[in-house]
């Protein structure tokens, strides 16, 4: 019975259509989010505990080969870790990253662009020139040099306790220019805007008007590039963690289990490495699909088609 | 006997919606416009004057489509299935004439590729065919050295150069009709008179059928022979120009008519009907407890003395000279308590300019702004902020669309601690809505579940929130319908008289001016060239800019009104 549904208007409805291919993303969003939230109940194994290693089930193939053991559906890695656990905390670890890097990346852009962009003059100059400098450097180089120096000047940078906070720093010192200038533009919008001058008119104090009127107003591009940025910081991360200035092996994340993998491939052992790169692939692409499709949803310009 | 420009009989156009139903935008409309006719389409927003213009240019919008009805353009049936004219190339007999002319040339092209395209495509003319006819057509719509402008870009033309254009563009494959949708809203009034005045002449040297689509009365009054005024979507009354703005009979018109200010006499009041409910006239007394309650800065002259505004585009980092343009250029006036005080000139005069540097959104270069002798919002030895507040002339801007309108108003006088309690600010914002003749209910809604007028009346009770001395208006009723507007200006006036307030009121309408001012000034380029009392300066004007301004208003007067609608019975 339509009856009592509910009637939205045309162009509420027409937004919350979604094509197929963005409904089987978001799902698989939402599971490996589910199964990372969950991995110490979901694992058959605690990875991180050197106790539960056996030595002598090193390197088992998955259970469905031939020598496979049940116990291990996804096989073992060189230390006799179960992949399948490993696997789920180390997407556990990778999303946390990545999460918590487009975090900071996100708050101090948005700040940094309010400021540039409400008060404009030197503000904005200092601002957006650093920024500038920070974009001209690649990501990757960026972050392998916060994480070196790190490690040089801070022994503790590369334990299991310690790494997480650096990467989410190394990854996060390139990404809120993107935020930065995104705000900074959306401000200078809105700042000319009479609402705004009615509040500067009323004497209202420069941050009230920034947090109060500006904020909301400028936040939904974020919450665009946030979505887009989460795969591309986990990403990130993957690839730090595979170079070695990552997560250390006791505490692997996708990345770090690729890189042990990785030196095994050729052994003919190519489980280690594949399993955890298809399950990065997967979530990088299951992100990316559903945070293009929020772009184009949030895109004035392309509206109506 | 030739056949009409334009007949519209029985055009109902349907707008399908996605739940099933349908809303009709214009039904049942007859219309008729005679070869070198100008036949105004006259309403208010919503009336569906725009959307009969759409229908004959095949322009609806995507699910709206003509229902039933029968159009002709030159004696020719237009395919009303599909909006298309049947055996005549659009373009060709049917011209337009936008409202905006900064959007309806092509910024890319210059005005040759503009006028030749049209012309090689429909008439087949050859490129030096087409430059030859170009240029004839830049020389009748009076187009100043047409050889050089052929080659000009849009954005080196002046908006009335442009209209100019615009229009040529519509006559240039010798159109039968031309449907001019608010061809001068965007004009100064100088330009508007001119463009008027050509388009008023294509109609009678060319005899080419023109479809006028405005809300300016004034307009109508200067150059339609007939008008037809519209409701709703519905023909309400139809006839001469002069008999029709002269006599109108049915009620909606008389009232729409009545609600345009005049230019020749001052009324107390504008006549629109009352809207006042016994819950509003008790707000507003309320409010004056309020307002007059608190002794601090007791209104006080605002005094403008010498002002100069300059806005300088500095040297860049590497060299190049720093040039400074003087918007503002040594203003002085004053405004006594309780007046209502006039800036009146042109686009780009400087008058925004004024109202923002006394709202201290613009720094003056030199010069001062004293309110009562103190200067206002400085750190030390100044009035706060909250002395003067500004009604801004955007409604649709003015009003931030995360805010819940409650939550708005009650900002500045939390911020200012004039109530104790959240629940006082709270009942003070609803007494305020009350006061400005919403519902004060209104407060829980957010500002896009209002109309512009509605959200006008929001903005002046924001205004009033922090319980100001002085109100700055910067065209307030500009983008208002004309009903609206008179509700507003009676609104503004009646809070001068509730609370004392002293107003500047910004306007290039010189009828709206005078129906709200005491005194007046007039700037050109910078300078006030004027200043008066209202009176005065409308019986007299000394300057012969402002004699020119005043020749200039296209006005309903010209035409004999009833005497004014409140003054009681006709004679």
């Amino acid at each position: 019975m339509s009856l009592a549904a509910p009637k939205l208007p045309a162009t509420r409805r027409r937004r919350l259509q979604m094509p197929v291919s963005v409904m089987i993303g978001l799902a698989v969003v939402v599971l490996m989010l589910a199964v990372a939230l969950l991995a110490p109940w979901i694992a058959p194994t605690d990875p991180t505990n050197v106790a539960s290693f056996d030595l002598m089930s090193a390197e088992l193939p998955p259970a469905f080969m031939p020598d496979g053991d049940p116990a291990h559906w996804l096989g073992t890695d060189n230390q006799g870790r179960d992949l399948f656990s490993a696997i789920l905390y180390g997407m556990r670890v990778s999303i946390a990253i990545g999460g918590g890097a487009v975090l900071v990346a996100a708050s101090l852009g948005v700040v940094l662009g309010l400021l540039a962009g409400y008060f404009g003059g030197w503000v904005d100059i200092v601002i957006m020139r650093v920024g500038d400098v920070i974009l001209s450097l690649p990501t990757i180089l960026l972050a392998l040099l916060v994480s070196g120096i790190a490690r040089a000047v801070f022994p503790e940078a590369g334990t299991a306790q310690w790494a997480p906070v650096i990467l989410i720093g190394a990854i996060a010192i390139h990404e809120w220019v993107q935020y930065a200038r995104t705000v900074r533009a959306a401000t200078m919008v809105e700042a000319s805007k009479d609402y705004v001058r009615a509040a500067r008119v009323i004497g209202l104090p420069p941050l009230h008007i920034m947090v109060r009127h500006i904020l909301p107003n400028v936040m939904s591009p974020v919450m665009v590039i946030a979505t887009i940025n989460l795969a591309a910081a986990v990403l990130t991360e993957a690839t730090l963690s595979f170079l070695g200035v990552g997560m250390p092996p006791t505490y692997p994340s996708l990345g770090t289990l690729i890189r042990i993998g990785n030196e095994f491939v050729f052994s003919g052992i190519w489980w280690i490495a594949v399993f955890p790169a298809v399950t990065l692939v997967v979530l990088v692409l299951a992100v990316n699909v559903v945070g293009d499709w929020l772009r184009d949803r949030f895109n004035p310009k392309l509206k109506g088609r | 006997m030739k056949s009409a420009a334009l007949s519209i009989t029985d055009l109902t156009v349907d707008y399908p919606l996605a739940d099933g139903s349908v809303i009709t935008a214009v039904s049942g409309v007859n219309l008729e416009v005679a070869p070198g006719e100008i036949h105004a389409l006259v309403g208010e927003s919503g009336a569906g004057k725009t959307t009969i213009g759409n229908a004959l240019m095949g322009l609806l919008q995507a699910p709206g489509r003509v229902a039933k009805g029968r159009i002709e353009i030159g004696g020719k049936p237009v395919d009303i299935r599909t909006g298309r004219t049947e055996g005549i190339v659009q373009g060709k007999d049917v011209g337009a004439i936008f409202q905006d002319p900064m959007t309806s040339l092509n910024p890319l092209f210059t005005v040759e590729s503009q006028l030749g395209e049209t012309m090689r495509h429909h008439l087949g003319l050859s490129r030096a065919e087409a430059r030859q006819r170009s240029l004839e057509l830049l020389r009748a719509v009076g187009i100043p050295e047409p050889e050089r402008r052929l080659k000009s870009y849009p954005h080196q033309l002046s908006g009335g150069q442009r209209q100019r254009v615009v229009i040529a563009a519509a006559l240039c494959c010798d159109p039968k009709l031309i449907i001019a949708d608010e061809p001068t809203t965007a004009l100064d009034v100088s330009v508007q008179a001119q463009i008027l005045k050509l388009i008023r002449g294509l109609a009678d040297e060319r005899g080419v059928g023109i479809l006028l689509v405005t809300h300016n009365m004034g307009v109508v009054a200067e150059v339609a022979d007939r008008v037809t005024i519209m409701l709703k979507g519905q023909v309400v009354e139809s006839g001469p120009v002069a008999q029709v703005l002269g006599a109108p009979q049915h009620p909606y018109a008389k009232a729409l008519i009545g609600a345009v200010p005049r230019v020749d006499v001052k009324l107390p009041r504008l006549p629109v009907p009352a809207q006042e409910s016994p819950g509003t006239a008790a707000a507003r007394e309320q409010v004056r407890a309020r307002m007059g309650g608190g002794d601090e800065a007791k209104a006080g002259v605002l005094s403008v003395d010498n002002l100069v505004v300059e806005y300088g585009t500095r040297g860049g980092l590497f060299g190049g000279g720093s040039r400074v343009f003087r918007a503002v250029k040594g203003v002085s006036f004053t405004v006594e308590p309780g007046e209502i005080f006039g800036l009146v000139g042109e686009s780009g005069c400087g008058k925004t300019t004024v109202a923002n540097t006394i709202a201290g959104l613009a720094k003056p270069t030199s010069g001062s702004v004293t309110l009562g002798g103190l200067p206002i919002g400085a750190k030390q030895g100044g009035l706060a902020r909250k002395v003067l507040q500004m009604v801004f002339q955007d409604p649709y801007s003015a009003l931030n669309p995360r805010l819940r309108v409650a939550t708005a108003i009650a900002e500045p006088i939390a911020f200012y601690h004039l109530a104790a309690t959240k629940v006082e600010a709270a009942e003070d914002a609803a007494l305020l809505l009350e006061a400005v003749g919403l519902d004060r209910a209104a407060g829980a809604r957010f500002p896009h579940a209002f109309s512009g007028g509605q959200r006008q009346r929001i903005a002046i009770a924001r205004a009033l929130a922090p319980r100001p001395r002085f109100l700055v208006c910067d065209e307030p009723t500009s983008s208002l319908d004309v009903s609206v507007q008179a509700q507003i200006l009676n609104l503004l006036k009646d809070l001068r008289d509730l609370a004392g307030l002293s107003i500047l009121f910004i306007s290039h309408d010189l009828a709206v001016v005078r129906q709200m001012c005491d005194r007046i000034a007039v700037m050109k380029s910078g300078e006030i060239v004027e200043q008066a009392p209202t009176e005065e300066l409308f019986a007299a004007p000394s300057h012969p800019y402002t004699r020119e301004l005043l020749s200039l208003v296209p006005s309903l007067d010209k035409i004999a009104r009833e005497p004014a609608p409140l003054g009681g019975a006709v004679g």
